[in-house]
């Protein structure tokens, strides 16, 4: 299945593995991902797919919502993934 | 320790022993507490009855890290309620210095249209602070970027607060504005018209030279000293306030993705919790343009001596001279997705003026983003946006209409959307989307501000617990033990509302206690924050009861409860019941 994902904060550098080579100009903070994951993949299975790096990830957003890494993924879902942020 | 009073009828001061009553308090709690004391509550705002206070935090210029703030306080003409509203930059450390615990401002001019400066420094010889009255007719009408060089050509190195044209011009958008470590006249105790209030009674600046005086009485230096270690060490060790983390890399900005995601950044003057251009304007992009224009990284700066988070970055122009420090993410997203705009070249230089003619950024991007829905502006259209602040800064007709605020502006202009509690404009949180956040705007004292009671710790960021923020349940008592928790532990100690960041890591909030117990030589635990808070909240909504404001006042817009917000589609469901409980049971 596809899902859509932006990574934030610090994680868009972080990215690694073969997923990169569908982005020669780089991804950014924000920049659309299509991933291809298996079937009832989680939360968890697109960051190790993605190979961020666990203690850099706080924050994950499905569809506009808060969820936990334990959250299994539908197809179509667009999903947001944060480092530590603060602001104000 | 003194307070300092200014009379601006006759340009006389008392220099006063701190009463026993005040000896405890700092920042907003002594603000408020002699506000609440010594201002008529039904005074007009800009009449000769209101007081303007200013106080240095309990630990302002001590070695305390991050604590550099100013608590500005007085009846707002922006909300007619009590006000407090702070800063950071040197200027607060030098009144520490100079052992004033607060400078009241009293009276009013005689001579309309006539300002004035008041400048202190340490008279060595008699041991206590020397003030002076000075003519400042000359610097008034101009542009803040050009009047603070001529100040410090003319006394060196002085630390400046001030006014600009929007202040002068009694405008209920204006605010106080502090000079930022490069001189810039940037550092602004912004909310609330504090500005309209100080140029009411003739004071155009205050220029204060600490050089010699004797610095901060600290009762407890071993004590003292073991809290501010505490407290240096979580925040450098927290993910969010460490050096090149989230504030230091990314500025507050980084927050526009994370509230974009959420469904919770206001858009369009309120009306989409989703902002399309948002990954344009955000810290991340900042950090990435910045990197680009000037082919390095630039890491943020420290907005006022001795902070160790230093988030307050620069936006360069394409050349990589400097545009505008600092853009902030309440600015960004005032001037920037709350008016449709997403090129940061434009909302930087919407940033500059605002510092230039001395207006709060956040109510000057919401009035825009409502002269837009009313027609005068297309949202987007950000080189118009920049005539509109011109026209503020102008003061012609329609600018005097825009300065006094998006209420003002709404009820001028026709528009039903107008969002604001307590005739003060929201800033970069989506009620409808975080609803506690939405209990704060409505209860608080200060009108709608989130600083009031920082309910996004737990409800976006995860800081402090972990709340859903769509749903009202549990919210009342959210809001109102960050309320109580920050009218001391941050707005009466001086630290800046970041620290919150580290609350995590147990040591932050110790440090704190310990370092106010080492200063003061009292014996505050943990457990009596919470107390010490509700208490200065306590007398601020006594104030703005007499003042007249009941429970019908601490309500949100009426269109947030009929109107659905995408991308959720919630409308504000926190049921009347809840809101009055904050101080029902406070």
């Amino acid at each position: 299945m596809k899902v859509d994902v932006k990574l934030f904060g610090t994680l868009a550098q972080s990215v690694s593995g073969p997923i990169l080579a569908h982005y020669p100009q780089g991804i950014r903070a924000g920049s659309l991902l299509e991933v291809e994951l298996p079937e009832d993949s989680t939360l968890a299975d697109l960051v190790a797919h993605l190979s961020l790096p666990t203690e850099e990830l706080k924050l994950t957003f499905v569809n506009g919502r808060p969820q936990e890494l334990d959250y299994r993924l539908a197809p179509g879902d667009e999903v947001g993934i944060f480092s530590p942020v603060g602001g104000g | 320790m003194w307070i300092l009073r200014i009379n601006m009828t006759d340009r006389s001061y008392q220099l006063e022993d701190v009463p026993k009553a005040y000896k405890l308090l700092g920042g907003r709690g002594l603000t408020s507490t002699i506000i609440h004391d010594e201002v008529p509550p039904l005074c007009h705002p800009l009449g000769p009855n209101n007081k303007l206070v200013f106080a240095p935090g309990i630990v302002t210029g001590t070695a305390a890290p991050t604590s550099a703030r100013i608590s500005v306080g007085a009846k707002s003409p922006l909300t007619n309620t009590i006000k407090e509203s702070n800063a950071g930059s040197g200027w607060p450390p030098a009144l520490a210095a100079m052992r004033i615990k607060a400078l009241v401002v009293e009276g009013q001019r005689e001579q309309k249209g006539k300002f004035w400066m008041l400048s202190l420094s340490w008279d060595q010889t008699e041991g206590k602070p020397k003030v002076e009255f000075l003519p400042a007719d000359e610097y008034v009408g101009q542009d803040l970027y050009e009047v603070y060089p001529k100040l410090f050509e003319r006394f060196g190195k002085v630390n400046i607060g001030s006014i600009g044209f929007a202040g002068e011009s009694l405008y209920s958008n204006s605010g106080v504005a502090f000079a930022d470590l490069a001189g810039r006249p940037s550092r602004y105790a912004g909310r609330g018209g504090l500005g309209a209030v100080m140029g009411s009674k003739g004071l155009k600046f205050i220029v204060l030279d600490r050089k010699s005086a004797p610095g901060v009485e600290i009762a407890d230096k071993a004590l003292f000293d073991e809290g501010r270690k505490k407290l240096t060490d979580a925040l450098r060790t927290a993910d969010i306030t460490k050096p090149k983390g989230a504030l230091n890399t990314y500025g507050t900005a980084v927050l526009i993705n994370i509230m974009n995601e959420a469904g919770g950044l206001p858009a369009n003057n309120f009306s989409s919790g989703r902002f399309e251009g948002a990954p344009n304007i955000a810290g991340e992009a900042i950090f990435e343009g910045n990197k680009e224009r000037l082919g390095k990284e630039l890491y943020n700066h420290a907005c006022s001596p001795g902070c160790i988070i230093q988030c307050s970055n620069t936006w360069h122009k394409p050349d990589g001279t400097e545009h505008v420090s600092c853009v902030e993410y309440e600015s960004d997203w005032a001037l920037g997705a709350n008016c449709g705009i997403d090129d940061l070249d434009k909302i930087a230089e919407l940033v500059r003026l605002c510092n230039a003619y001395g207006l709060d950024t956040i109510e000057a991007g919401t009035t825009i983003a409502v002269a837009m829905e009313a027609g005068l502006a297309e949202f987007g259209d950000g080189k118009k946006a920049i005539e509109l602040m011109h026209e503020m800064g102008k003061g012609t007709p329609l600018g005097r209409i825009l300065g006094n605020g998006t209420d003002a502006a709404a009820h001028v202009l026709g528009v039903v959307r107008s969002p604001v509690v307590k005739g003060q404009s929201m800033p970069a949180y989506e009620p409808r989307a975080v609803k506690g956040i939405g209990i704060t705007y409505a209860t608080s004292t200060m009108g709608a501000d989130h600083t009031a009671g920082y309910t996004i710790n737990p409800e976006i960021l995860g800081v402090s617990g972990k709340t859903d923020p769509l749903s009202p349940e549990g919210k009342a008592e959210v809001s109102r033990a960050f309320q109580a928790a920050t009218a001391f532990i941050t707005d009466t100690t001086g630290h800046c509302l970041f620290i919150a960041f580290a609350m995590d890591i147990e040591s932050c909030f110790e440090g704190i206690v310990d370092e106010v117990n080492g200063v003061l030589g009292t014996h505050y635990t943990v457990d009596d924050i919470a107390k010490l808070g509700a208490e200065i909240l306590r007398k601020e909504r006594a104030f703005n009861e007499a003042a007249g404001l009941t429970k019908v006042h601490d309500r949100l817009p009426e269109f947030m409860k009929y109107e659905k917000l995408p991308p959720h589609n919630n409308v504000y469901d926190v049921p009347d019941e809840a809101l009055d409980a904050v101080y029902g049971e406070l």
